[in-house]
């Protein structure tokens, strides 16, 4: 209840101080909309289905561009963890390639594979890989080695051992990397779809400006917060959750 | 509690009673293989060596030319101070690390890698958390692609043998220390090894759940007629259990002396025949205890490397 009571202050105090700074109107409201213009703005972007359309195109994309990443960074972050010589030369060359914010991989793209879908894909894909793949390399080392042992000895290999071992062994060690994944393919889809006419939440929010409708680029913001948001804090908590409840991490309530 | 199992009888085990159980039978009787009489040992350890690189760069030898005959069926006991490469020597038997001289055969055949007719019982279980206690059961039947139904009948069968079927649908960290000692057991018997390879696997539990475990390990041996290699430092729990008890010095890791058992089972840990008899290994063992104390006092640490890491 005390919890509560102080979202209410410090949200309530927000708003309060929002309404009061557009009402002053010491800026034009089409630069500084009110709480209310948002509002309307989201109503209508929503009643004429254009943030359902963008909303969709923006997860569609996300979903695979991230599900190729993950796939991908297993199979990379595993070859990296069980081979010495891929260890030591591509270990590093991974965690610096991290500090490569995704959009600088932009005009490759555009140059590669056109102004198309692909290219946003392509940047999606390299601002999530690499979390991926260090994650699982972490995961898979620190997993303890116990587990591949018994697998091994109760006749599965190959394959059988990585699906049935090694990747369930190694979960709760890579889940936290899975969602930093998701966090950065979220921002590269949005920061890609912001320079490109692409239908997607970023382009809705960029349409915005060039109307000098501040409502409308407000309410894409809050919508995009509140997808990553919604991803983040229940899809993963839960994940991560269950995860810990099934290993005994956690009581289980 | 469903069916028990059969309560153990004093009838000599019965080679004629030698089917292995099969789905869809009742088991009145349990798995029994033949007792092989051709004279093949089961394992066979010919000149069998390791050595590692520790940390600090030094080559370690931890097991010096080891022979070892193991006849099938037989109960055979390792004991020997900490560090006399005993858990190693079960890991080359499994096969999940190569020797760097000398050979492990099993029915006369080199062993090059794991298999199924070797199941190994770790010291830490290796149970796997992410899998339901049935599910732990089941690992070994789905890995050899045994039909569903067949596995759930083997799982169900197996966890009745060492009295856990309420718990199938239970995870391991659920369950306590000799319970899951207990799935372990019957993880290893349901993939229907030859040779059941157990490292210390009683160390970590309290007295009266170790006694209790005993008298079903031995149990399950009388009706299973599996091999059984177990290793363990504690000499009383070697000659209560094994029919043969051999004893290794400490670091490199040889053979010092053997032991043959005759005590009639089924035995109990305060049974006095026990005491005496485990005062006699403990004797010869005493020495090497005392070797390896020195040791470790003149080394400060006892150095750790994992075992096979380098080779």
């Amino acid at each position: 209840m005390k919890r509560v009571g102080r979202y209410v202050i410090f949200y309530g105090g927000l708003f309060g101080l929002w309404t009061l700074l557009a009402e002053l109107k010491i800026w034009p409201p089409y630069l500084f909309p009110t709480p209310w213009g948002v509002g309307e703005a989201l109503y209508a972007g929503f009643q004429d289905h254009s943030f359902w359309i963008a909303i969709a195109v923006s997860m569609r994309r996300v979903l695979i561009g991230y599900g190729i990443s993950v796939v991908l960074g297993m199979v990379l972050g595993l070859g990296v963890a069980s081979n010495k010589f891929l260890e030591e030369t591509m270990g590093g060359l991974l965690v610096s390639l991290q500090s490569l914010p995704s959009i600088c991989w932009w005009p490759l793209a555009l140059l590669w594979f056109g102004l198309n879908q692909n290219a946003i894909l392509f940047v999606v894909i390299m601002g999530s890989l690499l979390s991926v793949t260090i994650a699982m390399e972490d995961g898979r080392k620190q997993m303890p080695k116990i587990y591949s042992m018994a697998g091994r000895n109760l006749g599965a290999s190959g394959f059988q051992l990585f699906w049935h071992v090694l990747l369930p062994a190694s979960l709760p060690y890579i889940v936290s990397g899975l969602k930093q994944g998701w966090a950065f393919a979220w921002r590269s889809l949005i920061t890609a779809e912001m320079l490109y006419m692409s239908l997607g939440l970023g382009q809705v929010l960029m349409m915005g400006r060039d109307l000098n409708d501040m409502s409308a680029v407000i309410a894409v913001m809050l919508l995009i917060i509140a997808i990553g948001y919604v991803v983040d804090g229940l899809v993963f908590k839960g994940i991560e959750r269950r995860l810990q409840q099934k290993w005994g991490l956690l009581p289980a309530t | 509690m469903t069916t028990v199992p059969q309560p153990l009888t004093d009838e000599p085990r019965n080679p004629a009673r030698a089917s292995r159980w099969k789905a869809g039978e009742e088991p009145a009787v349990l798995p029994l293989r033949p007792l092989d009489t051709n004279g093949i040992p089961k394992v066979s350890l010919r000149e069998l060596s390791l050595s590692y690189k520790t940390s600090s760069g030094k080559r370690l030898l931890a097991l010096d030319h080891i022979n070892l005959k193991v006849n099938p069926g037989e109960f055979v006991c390792i004991v020997g101070p900490s560090g006399c490469g005993k858990s190693t020597l079960l890991h080359l038997i499994a096969g999940l690390h190569q020797p760097t001289s000398g050979s492990v055969l099993v029915d006369d055949e080199v062993v090059d890698g794991p298999g199924t007719d070797r199941i190994l019982i770790f010291q830490e279980l290796g149970l796997f958390p992410w899998l339901k206690v049935g599910e732990n059961v089941e690992f070994g039947m789905k890995m050899k692609g045994m039909s569903k139904a067949e596995r759930r009948e083997k799982t169900e069968y197996y966890l009745r043998l060492v009295h856990l079927s309420q718990f199938k649908d239970s995870y391991t960290h659920q369950l306590s220390g000799g319970m899951r000692q207990r799935v372990a057991l019957a993880r290893a018997l349901a993939t229907e090894p030859d040779v059941l390879l157990m490292d210390e696997p009683f160390a970590a539990l309290d007295a009266q759940t170790r006694d209790l475990l005993h008298d079903e390990l031995e149990r399950i041996w009388t009706e299973t007629g599996r091999t059984i290699i177990f290793v363990t430092h504690n000499v009383r729990e070697a000659v209560r259990l094994g029919d043969r008890v051999v004893l290794f010095t400490f670091r490199p890791g040889r053979i010092k002396r053997e032991f043959l058992i005759g005590l009639p089972r089924p035995r109990h840990l305060e049974d006095a025949t026990v005491a005496k008899t485990a005062g006699e290994v403990l004797q010869e063992l005493r020495e090497e205890i005392n070797r390896s104390l020195e040791v470790e006092y003149n080394e400060g640490i006892r150095p750790h490397v994992e075992p096979g890491a380098e080779q």
